[in-house]
């Protein structure tokens, strides 16, 4: 009972990392139909930023901070410079340019940095907590990650629900084009889409890379499982994605503790098969099928 | 002309070796209702496009209030006050009816981005006041009881209100209707047509339409269509007795063509499902439609 107690909490700090990159992906999916395969990587060179910032000031806090402001400026940028000039071209260009956006980030990450293993430091305290003599299987660090990736979940939420902004970010989820003759400047909107899942990537990289270490790929697992918790999700609802990131951060978790910790990137690819088999639109689509 | 007139001067627009319009002039003066007909595949959509700019055309110019409009990027047509409805409804299915509203009334919205990711004041009061603005609309348009509903849950002669009203939302000068009765019964037309001589009560309305009954009993001056050229301009009792409108319609050789009600009904329109006014409705549609008619 406790192990399952451990396996759940856990499960549920792990799932809000996932959340963030499958948040990450959706508000991109959502205003462009693209499926952004360097996100792992961005987030990965984020990191780095709050890496070096670290070893330069030593507060963990300015690092985390420029993390964000640099998965900001990120985003756009390469929304603007790179990802603009494949709109209106067949899909499949964008789909190119992000997976050589990965190889490029992955490979100046390392030639920057270095392709070494380096550790980086948790906010809290990484010691397990525990309810009187129980154990609870999650640390006071993984507390702030669930509740960090919560909070800017809820403010984006607030966000697309009560500002003109919002709107008109949903807006152009839905139908660009008509957008765009209400005078929406979609160039703008799908930039700030960008921007924002910039800085969810920037959050769940300073956020994991805690519990594992620094190196050019270190996000290419987490991004396959963020990938796989957005299409239990359904691609299409941010909602979806953090509910899709729990899911899979707890079963994930069962998976492991119960049957072994080897293989849990086969257990969430094997996920993602049995979702995209049983239900490819995702749990929480809308299920409107568009033409793509 | 600087008085809100929309102009379009001898206008040519061809698709690969089809002219859709050959030498086209027109002018929609303000607060009158201008109608524009012809039978299918006459230009009549090219027309409205090259109107908004979508389609530059090869020769001639389009003017509305002096500022020229050919290859004018989209986004720029609400803050020009030019607002256009699409074929079909084109609302956002996933937003309510007084979000779809206020996304209408937006072009006015000033508060950027960061101001409304940190919520500042201004974004509120923005929020708050595009909120007013689109509740006046629906209002105007007799569907603000339905402001909190998704569109899916409207039937669809409300959905064509809404529609309606998001396109006056952002006051425009200008409002360009593309087929605003297809697909609506025949006992909803009336109230129609007085909705839309309300709106050229203040601005100049450009109406593209099948149903003769509305375009007659609405228009101040009507243009005639027919494979891309002008064939006939005037009054809707002018344009009722001109023998080559009657022609166009009825066909030179006699084929027994829809005359006057020639609407196509309800399911030949349809509802343009979310991807609405996706690209693909507000392409050009004149090849196609001139092959059909060819």
């Amino acid at each position: 009972m406790q192990e399952f107690l451990e396996f759940t909490l856990g499960g549920i700090a792990t799932g809000m990392i996932y959340a963030a990159i499958a948040l990450s992906l959706v508000l991109i999916w959502r205003g462009t139909r693209i499926l952004n395969y360097s996100q792992g990587g961005m987030a990965m060179f984020t990191t780095y930023v709050a890496w070096l910032v670290i070893q330069h000031t030593g507060s963990y806090w300015a690092g985390f901070a420029v993390a964000l402001a640099a998965g900001l400026v990120l985003g756009s940028v390469l929304e603007f410079a790179v990802v603009r000039p494949t709109e209106n071209k067949a899909p499949l260009n964008a789909v190119i340019v992000t997976i050589g956006l990965l190889i490029l980030l992955e490979g100046l990450a390392g030639i920057i940095y270095g392709g070494q293993y380096r550790s980086f430091p948790a906010a809290f305290s990484i010691k397990g907590l525990k309810a009187g003599s129980v154990g609870l299987g999650i640390s006071p660090n993984d507390v702030f990650t669930a509740a960090a990736v919560l909070g800017a979940a809820v403010i984006l939420a607030l966000v697309f629900r009560y500002t003109s902004v919002g709107l008109r970010l949903r807006a152009t989820a839905f139908a660009p084009a008509v957008a765009r003759l209400l005078g929406v400047r979609i160039g703008r909107v799908l930039t700030l889409g960008w921007a924002l899942a910039g800085l969810f990537g920037a959050l769940a990289g300073v956020l994991v890379t805690s519990s594992t270490f620094l190196y050019p790929n270190s996000m290419d697992s987490i991004f396959v499982l963020g990938f796989t918790a957005a299409v239990i999700g359904g691609l299409d609802s941010p909602v979806g994605a953090v509910v899709g990131g729990i899911v899979l951060g707890v079963v994930l978790s069962y998976a492991g503790g119960y049957l072994g910790s080897n293989l849990v990137l086969v257990y969430g690819l094997a996920a993602l098969v049995l979702v995209l088999m049983i239900r490819p639109t995702g749990l929480f689509s809308s299920g409107v099928t568009r033409r793509v | 002309m600087n008085d809100g007139s929309l102009e379009i001067r001898d206008v040519t627009v061809q698709f690969g070796g089809l002219t859709a319009l050959d030498g086209v002039s027109l002018a929609a003066r303000p607060r009158q209702i201008t109608g524009i007909i012809g039978p299918n595949g006459a230009g009549k959509t090219t027309l409205l496009n090259t109107a908004c700019g979508f389609v530059k055309p090869q020769s001639g110019m389009v003017s509305f209030d002096g500022q020229v409009l050919t290859g004018l990027r989209t986004h720029r047509l609400a803050a020009l006050g030019i607002a256009r409805t699409l074929q079909g409804v084109g609302l956002f299915p996933g937003l309510t009816v007084a979000e779809n509203v206020m996304i209408g009334a937006t072009p006015s919205a000033k508060a950027g981005v960061w101001s409304a990711l940190f919520g500042l004041p201004r974004s509120d009061r923005d929020e708050r006041r595009l909120r007013e603005q689109a509740m006046a609309a629906l209002e105007r348009l007799g569907v603000a009881d339905q402001a909190n509903e998704l569109p899916g849950t409207l039937s669809y002669g409300l959905r064509k209100r809404v529609a309606l009203a998001r396109a006056l939302a952002a006051r425009p000068r200008l409002v360009l209707l593309d087929e605003p009765a297809s697909g609506l019964p025949e006992n909803e037309l009336p109230e129609l047509g007085d909705l839309i001589r309300d709106m050229a009560a203040e601005a100049g309305v450009v109406v593209i339409e099948h149903r003769m009954d509305l375009v007659m009993s609405v228009c101040d001056t009507i243009f005639v269509l027919d494979f891309g050229k002008l064939i006939a301009h005037g009054s809707p009792a002018e344009v009722q007795a001109d023998p080559a409108v009657t022609a166009a319609y009825l066909g030179a050789d006699g084929e027994p063509g829809p005359p006057a009600e020639g609407e196509p009904g309800p399911t030949a329109e349809g509802e343009p499902g979310p991807a609405a006014g996706g690209p693909a409705n507000l392409a050009p549609d004149a090849p196609a439609d001139g092959q059909a008619d060819a």
